[in-house]
């Protein structure tokens, strides 16, 4: 596959840096820990929980991902590789590969000490959650790399992070459950992927039932995770102004 | 790498063809009414003050830049045909290279997006006098070193055409000076190289020679040619009397 070389690319990168690694697996374990004792019972921690192990890797592969690919943009390595013969989907095919490796490995670990040291007790399946966690974490890098196309700077990058990401946040559930939300808000939280993210998490924690409203969520943010890596793709121009 | 049947069209066809170029950038008129044919096999320097719209006429050639009108032919092809994207070697002025990796890491990154074997890394990084600093992170490179990886990577692959914005800018003298017997060595395999610089001593080691001001062709011909025409000691001379006799013209 045309993709790998970038995927290798973008890990040796990192590689060379360390600190971005640790940061990127300690980050949500740690925002774990600190959400268990903050609540200081197991009973409520695992009430929200499942919900914050898939918003907490969103938003950092998001970031990630936005200001990562925008440096690609900005110091003109990717004018070189539009000049080359490399095709578009297949270098945001080797960016989501290589960051969903990471996030895989981020949300392995956040889970791991949720679920022993932590006690988070769901009723469904650790896979299931897993599956669904790391849906989202891809979901988050596919937003990244598409809304990476509409920042000029890093600076501003980072700034898409309060407009794409906190309203998803406050919207998904967590806060209000989604059914006593207002027909306006419901209505703007219906067409937020994370919700649906948030909605299978819940039901993974409550229920042991693979039921269809659980696939078809868990459908929708994979189709949401390639929607974005396409336009993702499509924003990407050999020729430029 | 050229097969036999390109060697065949090298000799009758020129390498690029520009005909009436006009680039329009943020509602200015970068580039106007472009013309000339570079023939194949040859060093072409392009040269102009900065600002006179080299680096959008290399963009065009490369087939990066959004162009108004006009027609650019590249080895027989549209200029940005995917068939070319094998053929051309392209550096631009800022080295675009990964800082954060190492010189022969993304070089390997490069040759594999190109599809070229492993041994071209060594290769190109041989020609740029590299070797000692392969294992190096791009960032931690001198300035003339980063120029040099930047143009590592466009020779990767053998392209038959190399197009590169001041690729000896920051190197000293004597690396400068290999770096142009590399580049005459490449024309003498066939390779067409248009080069862009404002040190006029390098424009004398051009067989051919185009001079942009303002976005114009002002000039074209061999370096002997434009000496000869101004009737100018030297080339600095020359353009100087180029572009003063335009601007006269013009008033």
């Amino acid at each position: 596959m045309s993709a790998l070389p970038t995927t290798r690319r973008i890990l040796t990168q990192l590689w060379h840096d360390p600190r971005t690694i640790v940061l990127l697996v300690a980050v949500p374990s740690v925002l774990m820990i600190l959400l268990r004792y903050v609540l200081n019972s197991e009973q409520r921690f695992s009430a929200v929980a499942p919900a914050l192990l898939g918003i907490f890797p969103f938003t950092i592969m998001f970031l990630l991902t936005s200001v990562t690919t925008l440096r690609e943009r900005t110091t003109g390595t990717l004018e070189r590789l539009m000049t080359l013969p490399i095709g578009k989907l297949d270098l945001i095919l080797g960016y989501a590969l290589a960051f969903g490796l990471l996030a895989t490995l981020q949300v392995v670990v956040a889970a791991g000490i949720s679920l022993t040291w932590l006690g988070l007790d769901i009723a469904g399946s650790v896979w299931v959650l897993l599956l669904v966690v790391v849906l989202d974490a891809l979901l988050g890098t596919a937003l990244g790399l598409f809304v990476s196309a509409f920042a000029r700077t890093e600076f501003q990058a980072i700034q898409f992070l309060p407009v794409f990401v906190l309203p998803q946040f406050l919207l998904c559930g967590l806060f209000v459950p989604r059914g006593e939300m207002g027909w306006v808000l419901g209505a703007v939280s219906d067409v937020l992927p994370l919700s649906y993210a948030v909605d299978a998490l819940t039901q993974v924690t409550r229920s042991a039932e693979i039921d269809g409203t659980l696939v078809r969520n868990i459908g929708i943010i994979a189709a949401c995770a390639v929607l974005a890596l396409l336009l993702g793709a499509a924003t990407l121009r050999r020729r430029t102004p | 790498m050229s097969g036999p049947g390109r060697k065949e069209d090298a000799v009758d066809e020129p390498a690029i063809v520009v005909d009436g170029l006009r680039v329009r950038r943020g509602g200015e008129e970068v580039l106007r009414d472009i013309g000339f044919t570079v023939r194949r096999g040859t060093v072409t320097g392009l040269l102009g003050p900065n600002g006179c719209g080299k680096s959008t006429l290399m963009r065009s050639i490369v087939g990066v830049q959004l162009v108004e009108s006009g027609r650019v032919d590249v080895l027989g092809r549209p200029a940005g045909h995917p068939g070319l994207r094998r053929r051309i070697g392209y550096a631009t002025q800022d080295p675009a290279i990964y800082a954060d990796l190492t010189v022969t890491e993304a070089l390997r990154y490069f040759a594999a997006v190109l599809g070229t074997p492993p041994p071209d890394v060594d290769r190109v990084i041989t020609q740029t006098g590299l070797a000692s600093s392969a294992r190096v992170l791009v960032g931690r490179l001198s300035g003339g070193q980063r120029g040099r990886a930047n143009l590592a990577v466009a020779l990767l692959g053998t392209p038959e055409l190399l197009v590169l914005d001041e690729p000896t800018v920051g190197s000293d003298p004597e690396l400068r000076d290999e770096l142009w017997k590399l580049f005459h060595d490449l024309a003498a395999t066939g390779v067409t190289l248009l080069i862009s610089s404002h040190v006029m001593d390098e424009a004398a080691r051009c067989d051919d020679l185009l001079l942009l001001h303002r976005g114009k062709l002002l000039a074209r011909g061999t370096p002997e040619a434009l000496r000869a025409r101004t009737g100018a000691p030297d080339l600095e001379q020359a353009f100087l009397r180029l572009i003063r006799g335009r601007s006269e013209a013009t008033r």
